[in-house]
């Protein structure tokens, strides 16, 4: 079972990518689609057997894929309840992506290559969560990044597009540089890549001190932090992040399924599979919970005041992302994995929610020029609204759950840090309230273009590809509310972001925590953290929820109470205004540091290493002298004399070579 | 085969073909249409013959098999072949990249047909002969001889720059080889004998080794080519034709890898280790600094060359490491790199026989016109940037973890280089196939012929299968390789246990 479900989406990519002209469009998108409804109906199987039920760890090992001395990797896929999770979050957020590109890819006329691209992605991010070795895990890894950079470069002509797809490959190999050497180092340390084999050497490695990169530290430190290097990337933590909002040059159902509910977790899932490693250096945990604290805070800020329906939830995820860290940095690995669980229903929501709106208003993106449209088109209104709930954490809805119990979590921890990252993500509570509440208030009440600044039209982010059949002048059009294969995907994750928490918060953070995970994620015998929880003081406990009333009712206040404060906010700090639209200027600051400077240094390397100090002073140098030479030389002669010369002179070669040869015997 | 073993079967039979191409006459078409079908049907059968000689050998066993030997020269110098797990796969790389570079060059070679086959068939012959050789003279006869015909494809067959390109090339080289003819020739003083087997069995002295294994790297590194002597590199691709540059870089690269394998590392273990930081800063800096050289290239060849030299010091950083992780990743490294950069060029070379530019500049937008291409080119796009599934990631994978393994710091400093290969390889990517197609010199380009595609297809399938399945070339020279790396470690201890004088006395 567990083959199919993570070959069959192979087996649709294949098929749609390779077929070329002779399988029709149609035939593509529903082959795919079909496959992986499939996949995702046995995941849900195995989720109840492996999860909710007593199946036991499941290692079914396909085929060696190399050895090298002590060295074994194998193809090999593992299911416990870490896997099955993952599982039914990837299988089904991308086969309801797959549905909903029905109706939103309905133009485009490369769609067999989209849908190849999409399920290619699903099969790598399926191979990621199986993966029963470090090496098969690096391979899905990158194997979704190449997913992505395909699918963030998908309208090709986009130059923007180009440029954000290479960023988003450039960065994560950044992280995949510290993966690739905690993985070496883990070797190095345990002689072996298999989770079974280095989670048993780990304890012994706890107090280990290994001379590497020329200072003394503590293994499990240093190789816990070279991986966790990985997960920033991956995942876009803080320094890490610059590919994310960019990577939103995507289709929208791309940034549903791969930078929000699946691709983005991977570095989140990469930790708690690691658990049995990072459970065992207190120091790492302690970075994992201030990287995450800190993106949850810093992605919350940039996102309060972006114009692009799609950067707000773009940066929302990327401070979600920052929660679920802080969750595995204070060691409450369950909580973590309960957020990834709930935040992809309601973050693939609100992106296939903003899809819709994009859709209607004719590939519009900037909310500057939306307004009033709750009355167009209603039914994405409540699905977005309710996705806008459940992140916010309202009572009983999915983040309700998962997001406040993280910042407990954090709030009981002792873990150095836990003090800052609960300051972090109480502040962040509040401001992703706002900021999400105010994008429903900018494109869902008010007017059409209330907002709008004269001549925007010039700069506004639309994709230009699907926009010719509509034109520009699109202000005359009305809304149109999308078809039913984009509604019903929306229906299906508005079900989950309403009742994902209730229904499964006792399983994976409650009572039945122990029955659920078994032996998939470790907790060191002193990590008491679900203990500490209960004794929070109930005032904590109702912060959250007291931040997120406070963010309604600023971004009421602002943009539905005085329209046009928001503008006048902004007008009186343009200083802080202008470095919060600039997202701090990271990208300014890497152009400056790394980009422009690998050019400078390769030109010179080029023209002056290359070209005149070796070939210089080498072989350019040395032939003009001989040419000098053998003017003089040449002036005396004539005809051909420099090759007869060169003739005799390999001869001559050749004869000394042979003579000295026998002459030694 | 008449006499003779498999192994001179595979040698000479090229040489067979050249003989029939020599019979006929290249000034009339049906001439030239013979020439290139003998040449194909040459390179097929030589191909077969190999997959055979595959089959007589055994995998388990580390010492020379399918040897044969003959008296030469009165005795002092033997016509010796053999092979092991260390040499089987680049005689199997070599007969098998052959027919590609002969299909490469049908259309495009129109001048002086017979004499450029012949120069393919004679170089085939030398190559395999320095991959089988198990004499040191012998091997030292195909290695330099390979040098000619090279020179002559460059000279003749090549771009504009030609002359200088091939001047230089042969000039380098030539300079390198030199130096390894003394320290064959004090061998052969010392041992009396150049016998590669006997001679894998003599113990050098500490300070003999020294200047021995100097002379070894003076050609091998020009060969590889290490930082700094790569310079011969990016200017002799860029002139040769498609099929030299696919022969320089998939063939003759490894002969310096496949010479340090073979003769540095067993023969002189302790100035081995004794070099081995050196080598690893030239690998680093060859890794780092070509990179960021091919960041910045205007031309796709150039551009690939660079990326070549950076992926070559993947294999000294691994040979040095002087484990099983990195020797034999090594091996796969420049098995892998044979056929991506073969490839690579192949790619470059189906858009410079329609536009006859090699600018990048010249290019952008070519995915609308030609789907095809741009999917092939993207898989071995992405094989160079070492991605997993391909067989570039094994390679790297495995050359880094033996460097892990040696010295952290190299490691670290190499594993930058899979940065910068994302960095310049997508960026030359989309330069090509991305982007609008405005460029009316552009509007007419087709896709990939027939011909083309018979080309390309099995090498992406290679490239993938390898990358998902590498245990055909890693298993083939596990055995040798755990040998090589257990003969050098003993080596080492015997030297270190009787504390002899370090060498840095030098």
């Amino acid at each position: 079972m567990i083959d199919a479900i993570v070959f069959l989406p192979l087996l649709g990519a294949l098929v749609a990518g390779l077929s070329g002209s002779s399988l029709s469009a149609r035939n593509a998108e529903v082959l795919t689609t079909g496959l992986l409804m499939l996949a995702a109906l046995l995941s849900w199987v195995a989720f109840f057997q492996y999860g909710l039920g007593g199946a036991p760890l499941d290692v079914h090992v396909i085929a060696n894929w190399m050895t090298a001395g002590k060295l074994s990797v194998d193809w090999a896929l593992r299911v416990d309840t870490m896997t099955v999770v993952m599982l039914v979050v990837v299988t089904t957020v991308s086969s309801l992506v797959h549905l909903y590109s029905i109706g939103y890819m309905a133009d485009d006329p490369s769609r067999p290559r989209f849908f190849a691209y999409l399920s290619l992605f699903t099969f790598a991010m399926l191979m990621l969560v199986t993966a029963d070795n470090l090496v098969q895990l690096f391979f899905g890894w990158e194997g979704v990044g190449l997913a992505s950079y395909l699918l963030i470069g998908f309208w090709y002509e986009k130059p923007s597009a180009n440029a954000a797809a290479i960023k988003a490959f450039v960065v994560n190999r950044v992280g995949d540089f510290g993966f690739a050497l905690g993985i070496f180092l883990v070797f190095a340390l345990t002689g072996s890549v298999s989770f079974d084999t280095i989670f048993a050497a780990a304890p012994g490695l706890a107090h280990k001190t290994i001379h590497v990169f020329g200072l003394d530290a503590n293994a499990m430190t240093v190789a816990c932090l070279l991986l966790f290097m990985g997960a920033m990337g991956k995942s876009a933590q803080f320094l890490l992040h610059t590919w994310l909002p960019d990577a939103m040059e995507g289709p929208t159902p791309v940034s549903a399924l791969i930078h929000a509910a699946t691709m983005v977790t991977a570095g989140v899932f990469m930790v708690a599979r690691l658990s049995p490693l990072f459970e065992f250096s207190p120091v790492a945990l302690s970075v994992v919970t201030i990287v995450g604290g800190m993106t949850a805070f810093f992605a919350a800020t940039v996102g309060l005041v972006q114009n692009d329906i799609k950067r707000v939830i773009a940066y929302s995820t990327c401070s979600q992302l920052g929660y679920m860290f802080v969750a595995m940095g204070v060691g409450g690995y369950s909580l973590g994995m309960f957020h990834l669980f709930t935040h992809a229903f309601f973050k693939a929501l609100l992106f296939l929610g903003a899809g819709s709106v994009i859709h209607a208003m004719h590939h519009e993106q900037d909310m500057r020029n939306m307004g009033g449209l709750r009355k167009d088109i209603p039914f994405t209104f409540w699905m977005m609204t309710i996705g806008t709930l459940a992140l916010t954490g309202f009572p009983f809805t999915a983040g309700y759950y998962s997001k406040d119990a993280i910042i407990e979590a954090a709030y009981a921890s002792h873990r150095f840090g836990a003090v800052f990252a609960w300051a972090m993500v109480v502040i962040a509570a509040g401001l992703t309230s706002f900021y999400s509440w105010r994008l429903v208030f900018m494109t869902f009440f008010g007017t059409r273009g209330a907002l709008a600044v004269a001549g925007h039209h010039d700069d506004h982010a639309h994709d230009d590809r699907a926009h010719d059949d509509h034109g520009h002048g699109d202000h005359g059009h009305v809304p149109h509310e999308s078809p039913l294969t984009m509604l019903v995907p929306l229906a299906v994750l508005a079900l989950g972001a309403l009742f994902a928490g209730l229904l499964f918060r006792n399983s994976f953070i409650g009572e039945g925590f122990a029955g659920f995970w078994k032996h998939a994620l470790f907790l060191a015998p002193g990590n008491h953290l679900l203990h500490n929880m209960e004794e929070v003081p109930t005032y904590i406990s109702l912060l959250p929820t007291l931040m997120m009333v406070v963010g309604f009712v600023v971004a009421w206040l602002m943009y539905i109470r005085w329209p046009g404060s928001a503008a006048r906010l902004a007008g009186a700090n343009p200083l802080l205004y202008k470095f919060l639209l600039n997202k701090w200027y990271f990208d300014e600051l890497y152009d400056f540091l790394f980009v422009r400077p690998a050019f400078w240094i390769g030109r010179l390397f080029w023209k002056g290493g290359d070209g005149a100090v070796i070939d210089g002073l080498g072989p350019d140098g040395i032939a003009s002298r001989t040419l000098d030479v053998t003017a003089q030389v040449v002036r005396l002669q004539s005809g051909y004399v420099y090759h007869y010369a060169f003739a005799m002179m390999l001869g001559v070669a050749a004869f000394i070579s042979w003579y000295l040869a026998g002459g030694v015997h | 085969m008449f006499g003779f073993g498999i192994l001179s079967g595979l040698v000479f039979l090229p040489l067979v073909g050249v003989a029939f191409i020599l019979t006929q006459n290249d000034q009339e078409a049906a001439g030239r249409s013979n020439v290139r079908f003998a040449a194909l049907i040459t390179t097929l059968a030589t191909f077969l013959l190999s997959v055979v000689a595959w089959g007589r050998f055994d995998q388990s066993s580390a010492a020379f098999q399918l040897v044969e030997a003959k008296h030469w020269f009165g005795g002092g110098l033997g016509y010796k072949l053999g092979v092991d797990g260390l040499s089987m796969p680049f005689v199997l790389l070599t007969t098998f990249l052959m027919p590609f570079c002969i299909l490469a060059s049908w259309e495009t070679i129109t001048f002086r047909v017979k004499e450029y086959m012949i120069a393919f068939l004679v170089l085939e012959t030398l190559m395999i002969g320095v991959f089988c050789a198990l004499d040191l003279v012998l091997f030292y006869i195909f290695f330099e001889g390979g040098l000619i015909p090279m020179f002559l494809i460059i000279g003749i067959w090549g771009g504009k720059r030609r002359i200088y390109a091939s001047f230089k090339f042969f000039l380098y080289t030539l300079l390198g080889s030199l130096l390894m003819l003394l320290a064959i020739m004090a061998m052969y003083a010392q041992a009396g004998t150049t016998d590669i087997p006997t001679l894998l069995a003599t113990h050098f002295s500490a300070q003999m080794q020294f200047w021995l294994w100097l002379g070894f790297f003076a050609s091998f590194a020009v060969k590889m080519p290490m930082w700094p002597v790569h310079t011969w590199l990016p200017d002799a691709h860029v002139e040769a034709p498609t099929a030299g540059s696919v022969i320089l870089a998939g063939i003759l690269l490894k002969m310096g890898g496949y010479g340090f394998i073979r003769f540095s590392l067993p023969m002189f273990p302790n100035a081995s280790h004794y070099f081995a930081p050196m080598m690893f800063t030239l690998s680093i800096i060859a890794i780092v600094y070509t990179s960021l050289v091919a960041l910045v290239q205007e031309d796709m060849k150039k551009l690939i060359a660079y990326s070549s030299v950076a992926h070559m010091g993947f294999v000294t950083m691994g040979l040095f490491a002087m484990n099983e992780q990195g020797v034999q990743g090594a091996v796969f490294q420049m098995v892998s790199h044979g056929l991506v950069s073969g490839a690579l060029f192949l790619c470059v070379g189906v858009v410079y026989d329609r536009m006859h530019t090699r600018e990048i500049a010249a290019y952008g937008g070519l995915v609308q016109r030609m789907p095809l291409y741009a999917r092939v080119l993207m898989v071995f796009t992405m094989a160079n940037v070492g991605l997993p599934g391909t067989s570039g990631f094994v390679g790297e994978f495995l050359t880094l973890l033996g460097a892990f393994s040696a010295n952290s710091w190299v490691a670290l400093f190499a594993t930058s280089g899979v940065i910068l290969s994302a960095c310049y390889a997508l960026y030359l990517y989309r330069r090509v196939i991305f982007g609008v197609l405005d460029k009316p010199s552009l509007a007419g380009i087709t896709d990939l012929s027939a011909r083309e595609l018979v080309l390309l297809v099995p090498l992406v399938l290679l490239v993938i299968y390898y990358g998902v399945h590498p245990g055909p070339v890693l298993g083939a020279s596990a055995a040798a390789v755990t040998h090589l790396v257990q003969g050098y470690n003993a080596a080492l201890h015997v030297t270190q246990t009787a504390a002899l004088t370090p060498l840095i006395g030098h």
